[in-house]
């Protein structure tokens, strides 16, 4: 019953309802932690050399400068957040059901075939909201991964599309006339890879991958399908995987240990990397409380369990805890690091051959001179190149039209030949019509007289033999 | 919060960026429907916990703020910054003593201070310009200014155009103008409407009218209403600036604020004891003029008005106007310095 075609801005009304009260206590604790920590931070014997330049100043009554945050915050609320997670995974590892647990929603995706011949990426953006916040949410699925007979050529088109997106905010940025404030980021803040739940190792096609991503993207390893390893395998196979990334030198995201709020729990959650998640959408009743859980003979496996799988260690992190870190990390590092390449490769530098330092406006004016020099010798070639044919076409057709003429001169004699020829026919026609009248006549004179004497005889005669009588 | 948190979902179209990868990106839009599903018990996603992780990233940063005062000496440009920040963020310059001296030529002189506040660090830089309006010949006498606001913007241009560029760029950009009108009650100066109309195009403008004790609520008023009118009739747009209000919430707060411009203020960082309490305050012989006291003075507006509710507004309008507007004519003026045009346009600083 799902109509066919297509149409665009749909708004589902499919509503997800969490008043505050009800939220886990867990969360709500680690809210109130988070703003316990920050009032913590104003004890008046911490002291930080913010700039060499400025002096320490100490004041004497409450100017009101501390609902500065708050300021920052309320501009950031009514613009909305953007968000965007990659996910890589063998077809069928479980992804779009991961992401419709993480955000409890239907994101209605389809079950794609195993049959694509080469590795395609889907992107679908979403408007969520909760509470006060609007985030701009857009999840890109590989399609197809790990399918293909020959997976050489696997990662590139994620990294091509990585890629992408940090050309386009760099365009943008380098635009005369920019919107950065209204660009919709589309570049990929977190790619959450997938890892399959064999309990031995890390397969080669994975390695390959996260080490062609390490330096573009943030990437949190999951096990998936975390409900087929029993726990002591998992402790096995998370110890053989993390030692499998550091030899093999692939950087993975590290959660943030900076900032003392976030310290412990983030140090804490590093030790539990790769996380084991299970997803599922399905609700099973449990001790009167209907939780998201996936049903076995055997068992029940409850995805918010903690002792089930990481799935809530995961949605912390990536949500709860680090999404701006995951957003300025991406910023900071990895675009930072493209843009770096990437104008580099254009051919502009920060110091000239002599060490001088050389502006990118300078290195920018250089260049599009020599474009324009290159743009107009072009144009006059091509203008060259058109004024010769334009010749060339005229002598054809000068020449066609001396041909032309020539025949019609030809024909035109022909023409007049044959005329005279008629004429000369039709003279001797009517001579001969004459010849053949002037001797018709004279025939028919002839013949009148013979008649003539003819009848005179006959009646001589008839005079004659009337007489007898 | 009245209603309780929601986690709506709604699909729009999805990202531009397929049309460069059209072979491996497939633009998918799920078919049309419509979910209804009773009332479920789903739990807190924690999407909401971003502004929280905000919150704690500007702290740690830090927030830097750049405020200019421009007037005459003598206006109380010094005492009013003290007042502001309650700290002695301008040294005073008192004259009489032979060493200070009105400045033969205007000065900017800038002077950067940390300071704190529940947690939140602020790098807060004050630019005075001595030497303003003192002369006897004040023509030109916004170049000088001019000319450091716009090497400002330069500055941070350079800085993020540059292929190594630091990870935070200092913005010393300056986000705020006071400039300070003497209180003479009855208009606007040639030298108050030149500067004025030619700054308010760079910078964000706030007018104060200096030493408000000396005139009285009618003369404010009458006052205040004509500086409007001035600045009306010659096309200045002071903050907020009409044309920035971004929805009609803003307009409101705005409009409100347009209304009361300029803030007629007092400054002083002397306390005094009035009814029990301590306040900063001037006293006379007639009486003691409390500077946080609406009745008295607008002190208090204008400290709301810069510090605790537009700050992060003033600084935005400043980024991403301000400085696009002066980017956009750098960047044009070194194309048609190229195609050999050079001449055609207005040399950029001077409007």
């Amino acid at each position: 019953d799902v109509p066919s075609g297509v149409s665009a801005g749909i708004i589902w009304t499919r509503r997800v309802t969490a008043t505050f009260d009800s939220h886990p206590k867990e969360n709500r604790h680690f809210t109130k932690y988070l703003q316990f920590s920050c009032a913590q931070m104003a004890s008046p014997d911490v002291v930080r050399q913010m700039d060499k330049n400025a002096r320490p100043l100490a004041l004497s009554g409450h100017v009101g400068f501390d609902s500065l945050p708050d300021q920052l915050v309320n501009k950031s609320t009514s613009q909305g957040f953007c968000f965007n997670i990659l996910c890589i995974g063998e077809t069928g590892i479980g992804k779009s059901t991961l992401m419709d647990t993480l955000f409890n929603t239907n994101f209605e995706n389809f079950e794609s075939s195993h049959f694509e011949p080469k590795v395609k990426l889907r992107a679908q953006t979403y408007d969520l909201q909760e509470s006060n916040v609007r985030l701009k949410l857009t999840v890109v699925n590989t399609v197809g991964f790990g399918d293909q007979m020959n997976k050489q050529e696997s990662y590139q088109h994620i990294v091509d599309y990585i890629d992408t997106q940090f050309e386009s905010y760099l365009q943008e940025e380098l635009k005369i006339k920019r919107s950065l404030h209204n660009y919709h980021d589309s570049r990929i803040h977190a790619c959450l890879y997938f890892i399959a739940p064999s309990g031995h190792s890390l397969k080669s096609l994975d390695l390959v991958t996260m080490k062609k991503l390490d330096s573009k993207v943030n990437i949190i390893p999951v096990i998936a399908k975390a409900d087929t390893i029993s726990k002591s395998e998992l402790h096995k196979f998370k110890i053989k995987i993390m030692s499998e990334l550091v030899s093999n030198g692939v950087q993975i995201y590290q959660f943030p240990i900076d900032d003392e709020t976030v310290a412990k729990i983030n140090t804490a959650m590093n030790g539990h990397l790769p996380f084991a998640v299970v997803g599922s959408t399905e609700e099973v009743n449990i001790g009167n409380k209907m939780v998201k859980a996936r049903q076995y003979p055997w068992g029940v496996v409850q995805v918010e369990n903690e002792n089930h799988c990481d799935f809530v260690k995961l949605r912390e992190m990536l949500i709860c805890v680090n999404m701006e870190d995951l957003r300025e990390q991406t910023h900071t590092r990895h675009y930072e690091l493209y843009r770096r390449c990437k104008l580099e490769e254009m051919g502009f530098k920060d110091t000239d051959p002599e060490c001088k330092p050389v502006s990118l406006q300078q290195t920018y004016e250089a260049k599009r001179q020599e474009f324009l020099g290159e743009l107009q010798r072009r144009e006059e070639e091509m203008r060259q190149t058109f004024v010769q044919r334009v010749k060339e076409k005229e002598a054809e057709l000068k020449d066609a039209e001396r041909e032309l003429q020539g025949k019609f001169e030809q024909l035109k004699r022909l023409h007049a030949d044959e005329k005279s020829k008629l004429e000369e026919k039709r003279r001797s026609l009517e001579e001969e019509m004459s010849a053949f009248s002037k001797r018709r006549a004279a025939t028919e004179l002839l013949q009148a007289q013979a008649f003539n004497a003819s009848t005179n005889n006959k009646k001589d005669k008839d005079r004659k033999n009337s007489g007898f009588m | 919060m009245s209603s309780g948190s929601e986690v709506i979902s709604s699909y729009s179209s999805s990202s531009s960026s397929s049309s460069i990868m059209a072979e491996s990106v497939i633009q998918e839009m799920p078919p049309a429907m419509c979910l209804e599903k009773p009332s479920v018990d789903f739990s807190y996603v924690g999407i909401d916990a971003i502004l929280e992780q905000m919150r704690r990233k500007a702290m740690k940063q830090g927030f830097e703020l750049n405020i200019m005062v421009v007037g005459q000496s003598g206006l109380g440009k010094s005492t009013l910054m003290n007042t502001l920040f309650k700290s002695k963020v301008s040294r005073k310059s008192f004259l009489g003593t032979a060493e200070e001296k009105i400045p033969k030529t205007i000065e900017i002189k800038s002077i950067s201070h940390d300071v704190e506040e529940k947690g939140v660090r602020m790098k807060l830089t004050v630019i005075d310009t001595p030497g303003f309006g003192d002369q006897i010949n004040n023509e030109n006498c916004w170049q000088p200014i001019m000319k450091f606001i716009n090497d400002q913007y330069e500055q941070y241009l350079q800085e993020e155009i540059n292929i190594d560029r630091k990870k935070r760029i200092p913005d010393s950009r300056v986000h705020c103008c006071i400039y300070f009108i003497p209180p003479t009650g009855h208009c606007l100066r040639p030298l108050d409407v030149e500067f004025m109309r030619r700054l308010s195009k760079v910078v964000n403008i706030v007018p104060v009218i200096a030493k408000a004790d000396t005139l009285t609520l009618e003369e404010r008023d009458f006052f205040k209403k004509k500086i409007r009118e001035e600045l009306r009739a010659n096309g200045i747009d002071v903050y907020p600036q009409k044309e920035f209000d971004e929805d009609a919430e803003d307009r409101t707060i705005n409009e409100k604020i347009r209304e009361m411009i300029p803030f007629a203020v007092v400054g002083s960082d002397q306390e005094y004891q009035v009814n029990g309490r301590r306040l900063l305050g001037r006293k006379t012989k007639w009486g003691t003029i409390e500077v946080e006291n609406i009745a008295h003075c607008e002190f208090a507006y204008l400290r709301d008005l810069l510090i605790r509710t537009h700050m992060q507004n003033i600084k935005d309008i400043t980024s991403s106007i301000h400085y696009e507007m002066y980017r956009v004519r750098r960047l044009n003026e070194n194309n048609t310095q190229a195609n050999g045009l050079g001449d055609h346009h207005p040399a950029s600083h001077e409007i």
